[in-house]
């Protein structure tokens, strides 16, 4: 029997191992879940981000770049774009604002989550720099113009002409002021 | 949890409802080319599978009617046989070969990228969308009309009980219109079935559908993705409109948003805010805090007696306009009007008994959102 | 299988221990066998009178008898009990009590880890139950429980939810590990894997998909566990987290899941046919297979359930057709069945019954499963009541129609006695009509544009709603019938021979009836 219960036990460390790998790669699907929205462009997340080497702009297209801003639930910030839409060329660097107050009369700090749709142009739109890159402070009463700069990647999938770039202002003061952390530099970079 | 006194009312209610026709079994061919493709398709597959079924269960209720015991069959000895089994996982392989391709013809149908005739955002909100035209400066919520005593059974239920709302989404009749779904709080799902539109509107992230309603008409939907407690009572209605009617409608939903920043700046009276302030009250409010502002103990806090809405009339204002984070109490600044705040606050701060007296002008709370 | 065995008729060894103490600290698996079976059926009874008040809810639109709160914590509860507490533990009785006997072996590979992995159980399940009664009330958020609902928005007693699936997970991977063990270590020799019943075969598949899921599931709700108290944002947008990665993670574990309830069945079913239909099973090596490219592919059709979250066209695609592929195995598995009935001696005992209803009803739930396979149309079925009707069809007459038919096949081999045939006929007919009539008019509704998860709807949905509300009563109570008959099947009735059934095959038919405490603990001689 001894041979039995050597046999087992060898099987079960084998068996528990493989469950313990399992759950580290439940978590491991986090890191995996980015990288293929990355190469999909699954969720209109845009990953392509910072300085870039000026382009000749392709002037035979014109797209169309639409701008939203969404208040999350009980985020009280006035919150727009100042243009709704504008049109660029491929390759061309553009410069775009968005506005916000803060209406409340207290100090508040936000944080923009962008999105982008059609899913399969956000790794085209590359974004040099943006206000979404930083949580944004605003004391009382306070507003100001918040800047995102951005070039529409040439090899732009001929069928898409449209755009759509939605930033979703998130309240962050209770978190923050709590001491909790939101995340490092290095994963805000990927937004 | 449990109410008690449900017997009587509801066998007469039973006895009351509308005789209408509700044995509706299958799903609608619906108002574009594309709902009527994926009805088309449906039905395909739905036949396939009938088809199959047929014989299948056939060859089974055969063998059972005729290879049973006490029919004196005997059992024969086969257990096996390479060919037969190759063949039946090829068939159904090719079966399937020639469902996908239909199938996936439709889907890159819905996934055209065309230039849209008008843009919508529509927002999921607990328990309500919103929707914005884009570029066109209209932006308002629709919420479910449906009156609560309908629900609790306390008045005869309408016709179309659960799928009104206050304000219906309206399109024109024959343009693309493109939807860019996205929510506020929790993950919604809108869906309108006979635009064979459903698409997840989920918080920090965007969505996007199309359209081309072919037929003037009234369509309704629901939210298909639970949203928290009242998923079910949070309706969708699309009217479309021809072009004609569509144009009026823009021209008078404009107006009638100058018309509501007038009223804010007129003087209203203590009974005029008390009356518009119980409906805003019925709508927006009393899901949560209930209608008898009692709230719900552990989950929604009452309101009647509460400190908050008999004394502090600061911060009252403060949370109607900007909600409490964590919470479900929602930023109400954006959704409703000058006027319907002031008139909520003071009926709140009035009804059941609170009876402070107060009176908050829409003026005051032009002044705050400035 | 070819298989007689050696008697050995001398069995030695002690009886059971007396008293309670037999049943907390029992490492005999027909003991922990029993003790899993009677916790899922009183799991079964709890889940069952959720529907019911849900059903009963549902009879008339307007709100009735719950208020819209309490009535998603009932769908929720519904679904985790019945999934967790019902399915999945009488799968795993039936595998304490059948396995080392089919297989010849004295007893499971680790009896101590078995005691263990049932007596995790009640805790779990009480602690979930309690959350009923807590401040804010239990979990509300559907048994998916998708984000941020589950997290922000959650009640406060989700940290006990999660803690209680933490728990249940535990249970479940040492469950499958003394599962696997004894498979692979303990056969009798000449047990060969090729001759292996076919029960045997499809728990040691459904066993490392086990392992291969359960964990992913304590890692998401760990994650959740996170998120809610530690400031991490795995999927919160607020933070650079992604509420849709939830779903990923969660179908990720969710759909091998949905086979871990469905392969047993295969197996149970697999079992019973051939017995009753007194001819070898057919294709037996095409089963094996089959069950196992179900259980590969298993892997790679997570996104079906998210088809309107917004995936790429590609993504779509992939996901349509691996999901369409599915049918190919599970097509094969019936036609087996129906190829083994084909020119056989059929007699139609209770087990039968029920496994010629799981036969029929299972494929139609394939059928509609194969139409929500179809994602342009999926967009018009999903999240309605064609989805629940869909996962009914599979579940109830699936999993839960074979569990009985298994529960029938076996009882005159774990108590002696036989069936009382006439009063396992008026159950079997009762639970078909029922779950007929319960389930078939919602695929109607769901067509017909009734969402799911909705406490109250508009009046064109109300016939049919009443309908399914009174076949769930005629459902529900009918198990009433199955509790007296278990238990006057315990208390006596006809002796049953060691063969028990006619056309019965397999080491389990050479025991005595009922099988001594303790069983081949000289291994048997397998020709």
């Amino acid at each position: 029997m001894d041979a039995l219960g050597r046999k087992n036990r060898r099987l079960v460390l084998q068996l528990v191992l493989g469950g313990i790998l399992m759950f580290g790669f439940g978590f491991a699907l986090v890191p995996l879940y980015d990288v293929f929205c990355r190469i999909t462009g699954l969720n209109g997340k845009i990953t392509n981000t910072g300085p870039i080497a000026a382009e000749e702009a392709d002037t035979s297209r014109d797209i169309r770049v639409q701008f939203i801003g969404i208040n999350n639930e009980a985020m009280p910030w006035e919150f727009r774009p100042t243009l709704n839409t504008v049109s660029v060329n491929p390759g061309e660097m553009r410069q775009m604002a968005y506005f916000a107050r803060n209406p409340t009369s207290a100090r508040m700090v936000a944080q923009a989550i962008p999105s982008v749709t059609p899913a399969e142009a956000a790794q085209y739109l590359h974004k040099v720099s943006c206000f979404c890159f930083d949580q944004q402070a605003l004391d009382a009463d306070e507003d100001m113009e918040m800047p995102l700069l951005f070039v529409i990647d040439k090899k732009l999938p001929a069928d898409i002409h449209t755009i759509t770039l939605s930033y979703t202002l998130f309240d962050i003061t209770p978190r923050l002021s709590t001491g909790q952390i939101i995340k490092d530099d290095t994963q805000r970079s990927t937004l | 949890m449990i109410k008690r006194v449900w017997l009587l009312p509801w066998i007469g209610l039973f006895l009351s409802l509308p005789a209408k026709a509700a044995w509706e079994v299958n799903i609608t061919p619906g108002a574009t080319a594309i709902s009527r493709e994926v009805y088309d398709l449906h039905m395909i597959i739905f036949w396939i599978c009938v088809a199959i079924g047929v014989v299948v269960f056939g060859v089974m209720f055969w063998s059972i009617f005729h290879h049973r015991k006490s029919r004196g069959a005997e059992a024969r000895n086969f257990h096996e046989n390479t060919a037969v089994e190759i063949l039946w996982t090829l068939i159904p392989f090719v079966i399937l070969i020639a469902m996908a391709i239909p199938a996936t013809a439709t889907l890159i149908k819905m996934y055209d990228n065309t230039d849209s005739d008008i843009d919508i955002q529509v927002t999921g909100y607990q328990w309500k969308w919103r929707y914005q035209y884009l570029g066109q400066d209209i932006d308002f919520f629709s919420s479910l009309s449906t009156p609560r005593e309908q629900i609790n059974n306390e008045a005869a239920k309408g016709e179309n009980y659960l799928l009104e709302v206050d304000n219906p989404l309206v399109l024109p009749v024959g343009q693309k219109v493109r939807f860019l779904f996205t929510a506020a709080d929790v993950i919604h799902s809108w869906w309108v079935p006979d635009l064979a539109v459903k698409k997840d509107a989920i918080p920090g992230f965007i969505n996007e559908s199309w359209a081309i309603p072919e037929e003037p008409g009234i369509y309704r939907g629901q939210c298909t993705e639970l949203c928290g407690r009242d998923h079910g009572f949070m309706p969708i209605v699309v009217e479309v409109k021809s072009q004609a009617d569509f144009d009026l409608w823009l021209a008078d939903t404009r107006n009638a948003a100058q018309a509501q920043a007038a009223a804010a700046s007129e003087e209203w009276t203590l009974e005029q805010l008390m009356e518009r302030g119980e409906q805003v009250y019925n709508t927006s409010c009393a899901a949560c805090h209930q209608a008898t502002g009692q709230g719900i103990p552990g989950a929604f806090p009452a309101l009647v007696g509460s400190p908050m809405v008999t004394t502090d009339i600061d911060a009252h204002i403060n949370i109607v306009l900007h909600g409490k984070a964590g919470t479900a109490m929602q930023a109400f600044g954006a959704q409703l009007n000058a006027v319907d705040l002031a008139a909520v606050i003071t009926y709140e701060r009035n009804a059941w008994g609170n009876d402070t007296g107060d009176s908050v002008s829409p003026q005051r709370i032009t002044e705050l959102q400035q | 299988m070819d298989t007689t065995l050696s008697v050995d008729s001398t069995e030695h060894g002690h009886g059971p221990a007396k008293g309670l103490g037999r049943w907390f600290f029992t490492t005999n698996h027909k003991d922990i066998g029993t003790l899993y079976l009677w916790f899922s059926l009183l799991m079964f009874l709890t889940g069952g009178c959720m529907a019911l008040m849900i059903r009963a809810e549902l009879f008339q639109p307007g709100l009735q008898l719950v208020q819209p709160e309490f009535f998603n914590q009932m769908t929720t509860m519904h679904g985790l009990i019945m999934v967790f507490g019902a399915v999945m533990p009488a799968f795993v009785g039936l595998a304490n009590w059948m396995i080392p006997i089919m297989v010849g072996a004295p007893d499971m590979a680790l009896p101590r880890m078995n005691n263990w992995s049932f007596w995790i159980l009640p805790f779990a399940f009480s602690l979930m139950l309690s959350t009923l009664f807590m401040e804010g009330g239990g979990p509300n958020f559907g048994w998916t429980f998708y984000a941020p609902l589950s997290t922000t928005y959650a009640p406060p007693s989700v940290t006990f939810f999660i803690f209680a699936v933490h728990m249940m997970g535990f249970s479940s991977i040492m469950g499958a590990i003394n599962i696997i063990a004894t498979i692979l270590n303990m056969r009798a020799p000449g047990m060969t894997m090729m001759k292996l019943p076919l029960f045997v075969w499809t728990w040691l598949i459904t066993a490392f998909l086990l392992i291969a899921v359960m964990p992913v599931l304590a890692g998401v709700v760990t994650m959740m566990l996170m998120d809610i108290h530690f400031g991490t944002s795995f999927f919160n947008a607020a933070g650079g987290g992604d509420p849709v990665l939830f779903q990923h993670v969660f179908w990720f574990f969710g759909h091998p899941e949905v086979y871990i309830m469905i392969l047993p069945a295969f197996g149970i079913v697999s079992e019973i046919i051939p017995t009753f239909a007194r001819k070898k099973l057919f294709g037996y090596a095409s089963m094996v297979y089959a069950t196992s490219s179900i259980a590969l592919l298993s892997f790679l059709v997570w996104a079906h359930h998210m088809f309107t979250v917004g995936l790429p066209l590609a993504g779509e695609l992939f996901f349509m057709y691996a999901t369409m592929l599915i049918a190919v195995p599970t097509g094969v598995k019936v036609f087996n069945w129906v190829a083994t009935m084909f020119h056989g001696s059929m007699t139609f005992e209770t087990p039968m019954l029920f496994a010629l209803a799981f036969v029929v009803l299972f494929t139609i739930g394939g059928f509609s499963g194969l139409m929500l396979a179809i994602a342009p149309a999926d967009f018009q079925y999903h999240d309605t009541y064609f989805v629940v009707a869909h996962f009914h069809y599979v579940l109830v007459p699936g999993a839960i129609f074979s569990i009985m038919a298994g529960a029938y096949y076996w009882l005159p081999k774990w108590t002696g006695h036989m069936l009382n045939e006439r009063l396992g006929k008026a159950h079997f007919w009762l639970s078909f009509i029922g779950v007929n009539v319960t389930f078939f008019p919602m695929h109607f509704l769901g067509l017909a544009g009734m969402p799911r998860r909705i406490p109250d709807y508009a009046l064109q949905f109300a016939d049919f709603n009443a309908v399914a509300s009174v076949g769930a009563f005629i459902f529900g109570l009918s198990q009433l019938l199955f509790v007296y008959n278990i238990i006057s099947c315990i208390r006596g009735g006809e002796r049953a021979t060691d063969q028990v059934w006619e056309g019965s095959h397999g080491l389990e038919w050479t025991l005595p009836s009922p099988a001594p405490y303790h069983t081949f603990t000289q291994p048997p001689v397998i020709k």
